[in-house]
């Protein structure tokens, strides 16, 4: 474990490099499921304010 | 709107010639050059109304190649070694600056508009639009470079061909810097938006004419990366009015 | 020929309900291609006869430059369509692609800096394949500016779209200048991104990752169309049921 923990002596290029690409990867999920979210909320706001409309 | 228009009221008689001859592709094409010269002598003869106006990319260029000396070194060998960068990217910054020549007050006053709809083609208008424009900031530009390179140390020898090089080059970065003009028209503060889609695209043109111009200091013949700079000139006057003329109808829409 | 399908996937409501039901069936099978191929590119492929264990960021650098171009061509296609034949959906479409792409351009920059150490002994070189991810992720930027800078949605679709294509056409180009660039000065070593003797261990981890972030990308990008075609819909009634349920 703790071998592979070390990466051969490069633990401290080959760790940050894959918490990087995982952290855009978890970062485009939460993105784009808080434009969803977010286009849902507005397509509502919309929708009321059109049936409160003169 | 007058004092320009003079030139543009012609475009609607040469539309009329075009569609009085609607068989003849070869009369609407003829109307098409017809309108495209009319629209190129008319930006030449208001720029010249305004000749201040000219100059500024000018005293730019001159500006950003003071820099360099000032923040690097006095000595011109150190200043030879930089020279091929620090004028392309002088030139480059200068042309973006002089853009903003290009459509705005066309834009202003609608003119614009009227070519969109005047039913020549917007395709070489825009060609004439960019022509008019290079004569009037990209050749100026070109015709400084030799100064600014004799500032930085550069030997004599080398001057016809960093000319050559950056008039060859300074075509592209016009054609190139329409296509960004035309689609940030009348957006507000649009200066750094349209540096960030221009130089991107500019980028082959600045590291063929910096290999350019540094083969010609070397004294070396300078015909490959010239051919590649004469290529993309060639591709940019094809492709670019295109681009241009559809992204100003998207603008004016 | 029937052209239902086609017509089907413009319509903006078909493409709401569909994208929600197709999602899951990319990203179960992104999330375990990617899990096995990091199984198999962290444990079980054999350390590399000269960069040692420090050549395991290929198995996240390979996919993240992958992904920066594969979505820009999916944007620049999306966005043609979208100019040619005035789809809005094409439009949604590139427009949900751009934050994705310009991400993975920037995770790509920064693992193969951080490959840069065990390769050539310094984080950062103008080698020509980071340069021309570095500029990638410029057009990504100038593309996503020009969209926020243009209020009107449509303008901005088809502005955009105009610069995506001009953009496409620019890459190959970009790109041959900066490896001509790089040539002259005879950089210290080229980036090598897959030996050509790559054995099956290394490669298949490989494989399976890009194939995995290929997969991951469709789901991510339809969750983000849903919410484009969304936008774009004004008061269109098919909303009305959709987003009170």
């Amino acid at each position: 474990m703790r071998a592979f923990l070390d990466m051969g002596g490069y633990a401290a290029f080959v760790w940050p490099a894959y918490a990087v690409t995982f952290a855009v990867v978890v970062l485009n999920v939460v993105w784009a499921r808080r434009a969803l979210a977010r286009a849902r909320a507005s397509a509502r706001r919309r929708l009321s304010a059109r049936s409160e409309g003169p | 709107m007058n004092a320009g228009t003079s030139a543009a009221g012609t475009l609607p008689a040469a539309h009329a010639a075009g569609t009085a001859a609607p068989a003849a592709a070869s009369a609407a094409a003829a109307s098409a050059l017809e309108a495209a010269w009319l629209a190129l002598l008319r930006d030449v003869q208001l720029a010249f109304r305004r000749r201040a106006q000219l100059v500024q990319p000018l005293a730019f260029f001159a500006l950003v190649t003071m820099l360099f000396p000032l923040a690097i070194s006095p000595e011109l060998t150190q200043l030879r070694a930089v020279a091929p960068g620090v004028l392309w990217v002088a030139e480059l910054l200068a042309s973006l600056l002089a853009l903003e020549f290009l459509f705005r007050d066309d834009a202003h006053d609608g003119t614009l508009e009227q070519y969109a709809l005047s039913g020549q083609s917007l395709t070489w208008l825009m060609f004439a639009k960019t022509a008019a424009h290079w004569l009037l900031t990209g050749v100026p530009l070109a015709l400084m470079a030799p100064l600014a390179a004799l500032s930085l140390g550069v030997p004599v020898t080398a001057l016809p061909g960093i000319l050559l090089a950056v008039i060859v080059g300074s075509v592209t970065l016009s054609l190139i810097g329409s296509i960004g003009a035309a689609l940030t028209l009348g957006l507000k503060r649009s200066g750094a938006l349209l540096s960030l889609l221009t130089v991107p695209l500019s980028l082959p043109v600045l590291i063929f004419g910096a290999r350019a111009t540094q083969l010609a200091i070397n004294g070396a013949p300078l015909l490959a990366p010239l051919e590649l700079l004469a290529a993309l000139a060639v591709l940019a006057v094809t492709l670019a009015p295109l681009a241009a003329s559809a992204a100003v109808r998207i603008s004016l829409e | 020929m029937s052209w239902t399908w086609f017509h089907r996937l413009a319509s903006p409501p078909y493409v709401y309900a569909f994208a929600a039901r197709l999602t899951p069936w990319f990203a179960w099978p992104a999330a375990l291609c990617i899990l096995g191929g990091l199984w198999g590119g962290l444990v079980l492929a054999p350390p590399d006869y000269q960069q040692g264990d420090g050549f395991r960021i290929l198995y996240v650098h390979a996919p993240s430059a992958w992904m920066s171009l594969m979505v820009y061509t999916t944007m620049a296609i999306a966005a043609a369509v979208g100019l040619i034949w005035r789809i809005k959906v094409a439009h949604a479409v590139a427009a949900s692609c751009a934050p994705i792409g310009a991400s993975f351009t920037f995770a790509a920059l920064v693992t193969g800096a951080l490959w840069g150490e065990p390769m050539w002994g310094t984080y950062w070189e103008w080698d020509p394949r980071l340069t021309s991810e570095l500029v990638l992720l410029f057009l990504y930027l100038g593309y996503m500016g020009l969209r926020a800078g243009i209020e009107d949605t449509q303008r901005a679709d088809r502005a955009s779209a105009v610069l995506a294509v001009v953009g496409v056409v620019n890459v190959p180009i970009i790109h041959y200048s900066v490896v001509w660039w790089n040539s002259l000065h005879q950089a210290p070593s080229v980036m090598r991104l897959a030996k050509p003797t790559m054995p099956p261990s290394m490669l298949v981890p490989l494989l399976l990752m890009l194939l995995g972030f290929t997969l991951y990308f469709v789901a991510v990008l339809l969750v983000r169309l849903r919410g484009e075609v969304l936008g774009r819909e004004r008061t269109a009634s098919w909303i009305r049921e959709v987003v009170s349920a």
